[in-house]
Formats: C-alpha cells, structure tokens, sequence
C-alpha cells in the first residue's frame, strides 16, 4: 500500500464559506426557537402533558444513535484490523463526536430548564438510565476524543488500537443505553422490552454509516480529491447488511409483540392504523419500512448501479429519512397509544385524555431545534476537516487498495 | 470563671432579661400555635408511617370534582385555558367495565408508590420518596427533562407548559418543571388530612380515608382489613400508596 497523507482541506472557496453560512443559518434558527420555547413555555410547541418528547427528541435520539454507528469504520479499522479503512478512521470520530454534539444541543436545549444543565453535571441518580447516558455521553467524547488524537499524533500511533478498542466498547454501552432509555419504561405497551438496546445498536449501524458515506462522498467530490470504488463499493454493501439487520429487528420487536394478547391493541394501533393510529402506520410503512428500508435497500444491491455515487447518496438519504421516520413512530407513536390504567376497563370520562390516542402536530420551533442540531454537527465536521487532516489526501483505488477489483 | 463574676448582674440586666422571658413567653404560642402536635422541621421524617389514601368507588359521586378544585385550590394551580398543557394533579374518570357494564367515577393522582418508576428514571434525583412514602419532585433541581412522566404508569404528572402564577409559599412551582401531588405534604407534616380528602369528607360522600398505612389502628388500615382494597397496575409490583375499592 502506497503511503496515505492526512491533508486539511482548503477551506477558502465559496462554496466552502456559503455552506457555512448556510448552516449557521439553520443554528440561528434553532437559537431563536429555543429562546421563543423557553420565553412563553414548552405550550408553544406541539408537546403536552400526553407527548411529553416531541420532534426535537426525534432528531436528538436519532442524532445520538447515528452517532455511535458513525465510529464503524473507526472500529472496523482498528479492532477488526481491516487496513483498506485506516485512512478513514480518523473522519469517522470525527463524524461520530459531531453527531453526538448536534444530538445532545437538542436535547438540553430542549430542556424546560437548560439553564440547569450544571445541576445535571453534578447531581445523579445511579439507577436512572438517563443519568447514565449522560455519564455514557460525556465519556463518548473524551475516549473518541483521545482515539482521534492517538491517531493523528505520530508519537502516539502505537496506541491508537487501544483507544479504539476502548471506543468499540463504549460506543456499544453508550447505544445500548440509548435504547433502555425506551425499553426500561416498564408501563408504556410500545416500550417495556429489553430488545429496545440492541435494536437501537444495529439502528446506530445502518444510520451512522449512512451519514458517514454522505459525509465521505461529498467531502470528496466538493474538495475535488480522488476516491476510489474499492472503498466506497465496501462501505456500501455494509451498509445494505445493517439496513437489512435493522429490518430483521423490527420484525422480532413487532412479532414478538402480536405473540403477546395485552400487545394486540398496541400492535394493531402501529401495524394497522386502528383505533386512531393511521399516522403512526402510514409513517411505519410508507416512511420507514418502504421510503427508508426496502427502496435503500434495493438501490444498494441492484445489478448495474455498483459504482453510482448518485444512486448510492440517495439510498444514505432514504436510510437517513428512514432512521427518522423510525424515531418517529417509536418515541411519539410509543407515548400517542393511550397507557392502560384501568386494564378491563372502558374510561367512559376523564379530564385528562385517558384511553384516549393523543394527538401531536409539531410546531415550527420544533422542526428548527432539530434542523439546528443537524446544522451544529456537520459545521463541525466541515470546520475539522479545514483545521485537521482528517481526509487522506487521495483514496483512489490505486492508493487504497490496490488489488481491489473492479466490479 | 471567676465566681464573682456569675452573681454580678447588675439590675438593668436583670430587667432586661425578665422582660426579654416574658415577652418570648406571651408570644411564643402564637407563632408555635401550629406545630404543637406536628413533626418539628427539623426532624427527619422515618419510614414508621406509610402515609396512604383509600378512595371508595361506590361512594365517590359521578359528577362530583369536589376533590379537584380542592386541590387545585389549594396548591395553588390555575387554568391557563388550554387543557392539553395545564396542570393537573388529580382528575376524575368514570370507567366501565368491558364484561360487565359496571360503572364506577373515581378520582386518579400521584399514587405514591413504594417503588416509584418515577424516582428509579430521574437523572437527577429531583423524583424522590420521602420514607414515609410520599413521592414528590424538588422543583430546585428538576431540569425539566420529562423522562419521569414518560415512566409513570397513572400520568399523574405535569409539566409546567408556561409561567406559574399563584404560587402558594409552601408549594414551590415554576415554569419547566414537572409537578405532581404531594399529598399535601405541608398540611401532612403538620398532622393535617389532604385538601382532596378533606372535601370529599365535607361533600358528605366520604369517598376517601386518608392515614397511616403502618398503623393497624388507623381508620384506613382498619378499612383495608375490613373490605380490602385494589391497587391501578397491580401487576406491575409498585405498591401503591393509593388503593381503590370497587374496581
């Protein structure tokens, strides 16, 4: 293999600048929600007492999954020893503490009080899930944050492998915890099932790959450097796997639910549209399983479309849309199918919306929050790849690996 | 110490002691009027009472709110007009029964768990049981994050969606915090009955007996021997500090 150089990118084009300003129009955005949510209160939004998480929570958890997913090449890299993924290893922490931040933004900012976010640093609950995301989160950073500097340090390269076992690890605990935050909510009929970790494991997978290829794909093709197919052809049947992966779970999570009687209501709600849910499974459906899985999918393996970056970038977005479609239905599709209280019982009255489906429409200020954290994370990825040389130089075929055949 | 010294008071300080013991003495009932039977606030409270409350279906009156409006009185919670994001801390739902057309009304809040799921999730720690039972949130360090009425099985939480007005000295609430019923904790350690009991006994239906759970003798506990009680959610193990008859 030839020698690879890490090289920043110039970073002074228009193009580079007007995607900047761009993006930082979409924080701006996200700013000004948030000050407008937390001046009037969270009643401007399209969140009540019954959708407690909304669409600001859709994009942040989808954030925080892609983000562990966006350490696979890292991982593959230097756990699994794959050479032909080395250069790429240190984008792909990159991508991975971006993502993280973009998530997490939302999920404070969404905060009835994120002027307390010191109050989370400082007080925690052991048993709680969530306070042991935060633990999860925080440490996501410093251990990916050494990885990537292991790896771009010459002095201390020897270790890198180290640190990136120690990132596989936690990046498993971290998406792991994710997914309990969900599977640990022992009352709610669409949570309440230890699946809930691995499944959002193998989410992470298919999403963070997704984002890291499109990230991949357009770095190079705007800065004008060469990439091969060898490496991108790789990339794209490992993402068609963990889409297929992510299929496979949904499938157990929904079969093991209608094997359950009590589940029947919830599933028929998600899978059928009954009793109130027609959005929930016109999303599942449509949004999820064939915009976001299946149509992926069969972009990814169809005959004669191999080494088409156009075809390939618009099957990442469908996964991407996919993943969000997916949120979607778990966290506010979970919460909108009404909590059985009162089992056997039919609520003939409440003031409080009980046995009712809740409604939920999410306001504009939601949409910004959630467009913003998206905005933060690739302004990072585009400000680090000026500041380090996390892209190689060049990854044509014949650098990356040169005994790749052609497909 | 010089011996000399300890017998030396002069007569103004004399005068100026006794009038300073008499004065405390005259007044001092005034202000500890309240706290002659009750728990002193400095005393930690102990885990030999479980406070609870039994609501009796056949008595509780479809219609009545009674219950409510004390409450919200009470604790100082207003209507902002907007349902959906108000806060409610205890509410009134009639049910049937899907085999045998049973009707019962019932009121429904904080059922005080002995194994919240509320406390179990909060990342900070601002969901807490008191050992006497009562679960509350420290509205100091709640960061408004929601995750607790994600995992409470009876919705018995709110969010403050926008500005709290009317805010009682004893009932700290503010907005972006989440609030819930703390068997009125304040009238409770003061050896008081909640507002919801209270007006449900006033309105004459008698609906509800509040008291020690602990407590063999107490009205509820005889109550429970007597005729038993059901708790919501039975089967998820919480044990409730709330339990209903006729459900």
């Amino acid at each position: 293999m030839k020698k690879i150089h890490l090289q920043p990118i110039d970073g002074n084009s228009t193009g580079y600048l007007g995607l900047l300003a761009i993006l930082g129009a979409f924080v701006l955005g996200a700013l000004g929600s948030t000050y407008y949510m937390e001046h009037n209160g969270h009643w401007v939004t399209g969140m009540d007492n019954q959708i407690v998480w909304g669409m600001p929570h859709v994009f942040a958890v989808f954030l925080i999954v892609a983000a562990s997913g966006a350490l696979n090449v890292a991982s593959i890299s230097s756990v699994f020893q794959k050479k032909i993924y080395k250069p790429l290893a240190p984008l792909s922490t990159l991508v991975a503490l971006a993502l993280l931040m973009g998530g997490l933004m939302i999920l404070v900012l969404d905060l009835g009080r994120p002027d307390r976010l010191i109050v989370a640093m400082t007080y925690y609950n052991f048993k709680s899930i969530f306070a042991w995301n935060m633990i999860l989160y925080n440490g996501f950073f410093v251990i990916v944050g050494i990885y990537a500097w292991f790896m771009l340090d010459r002095t201390m390269k020897q270790y890198s492998r180290y640190a990136g076992i120690a990132a596989f690890v936690w990046r498993l605990a971290l998406t792991t915890g994710t997914g309990s935050i969900f599977g640990f909510l022992v009352a709610r009929t669409g949570y309440d099932m230890a699946m809930m970790a691995p499944m959002f494991v193998i989410m992470s997978f298919s999403f963070g790959l997704a984002i890291f290829l499109l990230v991949l794909m357009a770095s190079y093709n705007w800065t004008g450097r060469e990439l091969g197919d060898a490496v991108v052809n790789r990339l794209r049947k490992l993402l068609g796997i963990f889409a297929m992966a992510v299929l496979y779970f949904v499938f157990v999570y929904h079969i093991s639910n209608l094997y359950a009687t009590e589940h029947h209501g919830f599933e028929a709600f998600m899978l059928l549209g009954e009793n109130g849910g027609e959005t929930y499974s016109n999303i599942f459906w449509i949004g999820q399983i064939l915009i976001g899985s299946l149509i992926p999918i069969a972009m990814i393996y169809a005959p004669g479309v191999a080494n088409c970056r156009k075809t390939l970038a618009m099957a990442c977005l469908l996964i991407v849309f996919g993943g969000l479609a997916q949120m979607y239905t778990i966290i506010i599709g979970g919460q909108a199918y009404p909590l059985d209280i009162f089992p056997g019982m039919e609520v003939l009255e409440s003031t409080f919306n009980d046995g009712l489906v809740s409604q939920y429409s999410a306001s504009l200020p939601e949409y910004l929050l959630g467009l913003g954290g998206f905005a933060v994370s690739l302004i990072v990825i585009a400000l680090g790849v000026k500041v380090l040389g996390f892209l190689p130089e060049s990854l044509a075929d014949s650098v990356a690996d040169p005994h790749a055949k052609a497909e | 110490m010089n011996k000399t010294e300890t017998v030396n008071i002069s007569r103004r300080s004399f005068v100026e002691k006794s009038a300073t013991a008499a004065a405390a003495l005259t007044i001092a009932p005034g202000i500890f009027l309240n706290q002659v039977h009750a728990k002193p606030a400095a005393e930690a409270v102990t885990d030999a009472k479980r406070w609870g409350i039994l609501v009796d279906t056949a008595k509780c009156a479809s219609g009545c709110t009674s219950c409510v409006t004390a409450c919200h009185e009470e604790n100082g919670i207003a209507s902002h007009g907007r349902p959906l994001t108000d806060q409610q801390w205890i509410r009134k739902v009639k049910l049937k029964d899907k085999q045998t057309n049973h009707v019962v009304s019932l009121p429904v809040m904080c059922q005080h768990c002995e194994k919240p799921p509320c406390v179990d999730v909060c990342p900070t720690g601002a969901s807490f049981k008191r050992d006497d039972g009562i679960v509350l949130v420290d509205r100091h360090i709640c960061i408004g994050c929601r995750y607790c009425m994600m995992a409470c099985p009876y919705k018995a939480r709110s969010f403050a969606h926008e500005a709290v007005d009317n805010v009682v000295d004893y009932q700290p609430r503010g907005k972006g915090t989440v609030e819930s019923c703390t068997m009125c904790v304040h009238r409770v350690d003061e050896d008081g009955t909640p507002a919801c009991v209270e007006a449900c006994t006033e309105a004459e239906h008698g609906a509800m007996i509040f008291g020690d759970l602990k407590d063999p003798e107490s009205a509820i506990s005889k109550e429970l021997v007597k005729h038993g009680g059901t708790q919501l959610r039975a089967d998820l193990g919480l044990n409730t500090g709330v339990r209903y008859r006729g459900i």
